[in-house]
């Protein structure tokens, strides 16, 4: 994939610092080969997704980014260092839909609250610092209308908003949504979009986020992996959204067609 | 008021011993019976008790206090749960049907055994429901000890907790030990058990678990606010029911009290009715402005 626009965005990125690179991730699952030779960078403020089809292996490469799930080949990179549990602090993570039953006994501010030190032994007393901290991470993604709501009973939007301020509480650099626009409205989505540009934008936080359809995310996304058959093709939307780009990339014939500045990826004949 | 409280309810020892011990039991199962419910795991909790009742006429049977029975029991059948994978459908398949069986038949014959020995029935009524009246004052230390550590191990982990029950991916992204926080939890929920099989008896234990905690999760939002009230609610139902039961020595068959455990079983079900009649917390505070556009057609 290496032609000359890529190589010009790749120098225009290098006066930037690599925040996560991943240099050439295979991982088998179950005995299958499900992704190989995954190599691609981001860095700060950067706004990238990774799109392909249901099963194509976004969760499992956002898993091993994470450091749930160990590769079988190549390297993740924070900053230049491998993960460890002290860099790992510096990811947000936003899980695919939760299913949240009503009953469960948090509000939007508990929710918030966990993501300062939910992951710690030991419990947290309020006080005015902290309420301010959460209520300041609620007011960015636009959630601070419902904070003394049950998550469980907020609906797919306001929870994704929710879970994002979870995240967003301890200062990353580097944002992972899993699938946050799945089973979303059109507005939430608009809205969810909106919001997570801006923080690319404002507070210069790395966000990679997957997704099946790329086109609610054509306006804000700086740069797409394309995962399709095991493989990924990374860059720009137009260097690689091309009919001849992803039919190397799925290994069979597919026509990326233009219509209204929406994106449809049809398999050809 | 004194149609409730009989002359000479808090003179007697015993009734001071179970009052006491019952708010031992209530508080503990109350606050950690929240954690059981969000985090789904009602069912491991009755299959705690069902072995209790194996360890409890065990001990029974050798003389030791049944307490130790059911405490080492639920333990041991906590460890083997953990082992077996109780979350998951399979396993929790193998755990009905082939441990809960096995252990319930064991049971069947200790406490065969024990009528035997005693030639009377009073083993097997302690064992399934209970006998706070009569709790030697020398255990109560110990009971007030175990209700402590069971307390303490799920105000620690309180936060791990939460976070796990929100995601398990999200507290393993976090660096938490999702296994290792899941059976300490197991064992705090096997001393609490153990606790309430003492007082409303092993069969019942389930019922002090899960009733005040899930009357508890319809009216509250809080974390904090659903633990203080389902030992609220708890402490109120096993007080009152002992409390009725000391009244119902007076109640017919003359001269023989009710049992405590029907008591507190009742009030607990009550508890968990009155929720549904008082509309619970849904209190939608106000929401953003843009929230009516959704339901309405694009």
């Amino acid at each position: 994939m290496r032609n000359e626009a890529a190589q010009e965005l790749a120098a225009a990125r290098a006066t930037r610092p690599e925040l996560l690179a991943l240099d050439g991730i295979g991982v088998r699952l179950g005995g299958r080969q499900v992704l190989s030779d995954v190599t691609f960078s981001l860095r700060k403020g950067e706004f990238t997704g990774i799109i392909g089809p249901n099963g194509a292996g976004k969760t499992t490469l956002l898993r091993v980014i994470l450091g749930l799930l160990e590769p079988s080949g190549g390297r993740v990179l924070i900053e230049g260092e491998p993960l460890h549990n002290k860099n790992k602090a510096a990811t947000g993570y936003v899980p695919q839909k939760l299913v949240i039953d009503p009953d469960m006994p948090l509000r939007a501010r508990d929710v918030v609250s966990l993501g300062l030190d939910g992951h710690r032994l030991g419990f947290s007393f309020p006080s005015r610092q902290r309420r301010e901290l959460i209520e300041a991470a609620l007011r960015d993604v636009g959630a601070d209308g419902y904070a003394d709501a049950r998550v469980g009973e907020l609906s797919g939007g306001e929870q994704q908003r929710v879970l994002i301020a979870h995240a967003l509480i301890s200062h990353p650099k580097l944002l992972l949504l899993d699938e946050p626009l799945a089973n979303l409205d059109l507005k939430s989505e608009q809205e969810i979009v909106e919001v997570l540009g801006r923080l690319a934008r404002e507070q210069q936080i790395a966000v990679l986020l997957s997704a099946h359809d790329m086109n609610p995310l054509l306006g804000v996304m700086d740069r797409i992996v394309y995962v399709a058959n095991g493989r990924v093709a990374t860059g720009s939307t137009d260097e690689v959204v091309t009919s001849e780009g992803l039919t190397r990339l799925y290994g069979h014939h597919v026509d990326v067609v233009r219509v209204h500045n929406r994106v449809l990826v049809v398999a050809g004949e | 008021m004194h149609y409730l409280f009989e002359p000479g309810l808090l003179g007697s020892g015993p009734v001071r011993t179970a009052l006491l011990v019952g708010a031992v039991v209530a508080i503990t199962s109350g606050v950690i019976g929240v954690f059981t419910v969000i985090r789904g795991q009602s069912f491991a909790g009755h299959s705690l008790a069902d072995v209790a009742t194996t360890g409890g006429s065990g001990a029974f049977l050798v003389g030791l206090n049944q307490f130790w029975g059911f405490l080492i029991a639920g333990i041991a059948a906590a460890a083997l749960m953990e082992g077996i994978g109780v979350q998951r459908r399979r396993g929790r398949d193998v755990a009905t049907g082939v441990v809960l069986g096995a252990a319930l038949g064991a049971a069947a014959l200790f406490l065969y055994l024990d009528t035997q020995q005693t030639s009377t029935t009073g083993a097997s009524f302690t064992v399934l429901f209970g006998s706070i009246f009569v709790i030697s004052p020398d255990t109560v230390p110990a009971l007030i000890a175990s209700g402590i550590v069971a307390l303490v191990t799920v105000a620690v982990l309180a936060r791990v907790l939460l976070l796990t029950s929100l995601s398990a991916d999200l507290a393993r992204a976090r660096g938490v030990h999702v296994k290792i926080v899941g059976i300490a939890y197991l064992a705090a929920l096997a001393i609490s058990v153990s606790l309430a099989a003492v007082a409303i008896g092993a069969v019942l234990s389930t019922a002090l678990l899960i009733g005040p905690a899930a009357t508890a999760l319809r009216v509250t939002r809080s974390p904090v606010r659903a633990m203080a009230a389902a030992a609220l609610f708890g402490l109120a139902a096993t007080w009152l029911g002992i409390v009725l039961a000391y009244d119902s020595y007076y109640w017919p068959p003359y001269g023989h009290g009710w049992p405590v455990s029907f008591f507190v079983v009742a009030l607990v079900l009550v508890g968990y009715l009155l929720s549904y009649a008082r509309r619970p917390n849904r209190n939608r505070v106000p929401r953003s402005p843009h929230e009516g556009a959704e339901c309405s057609p694009a």
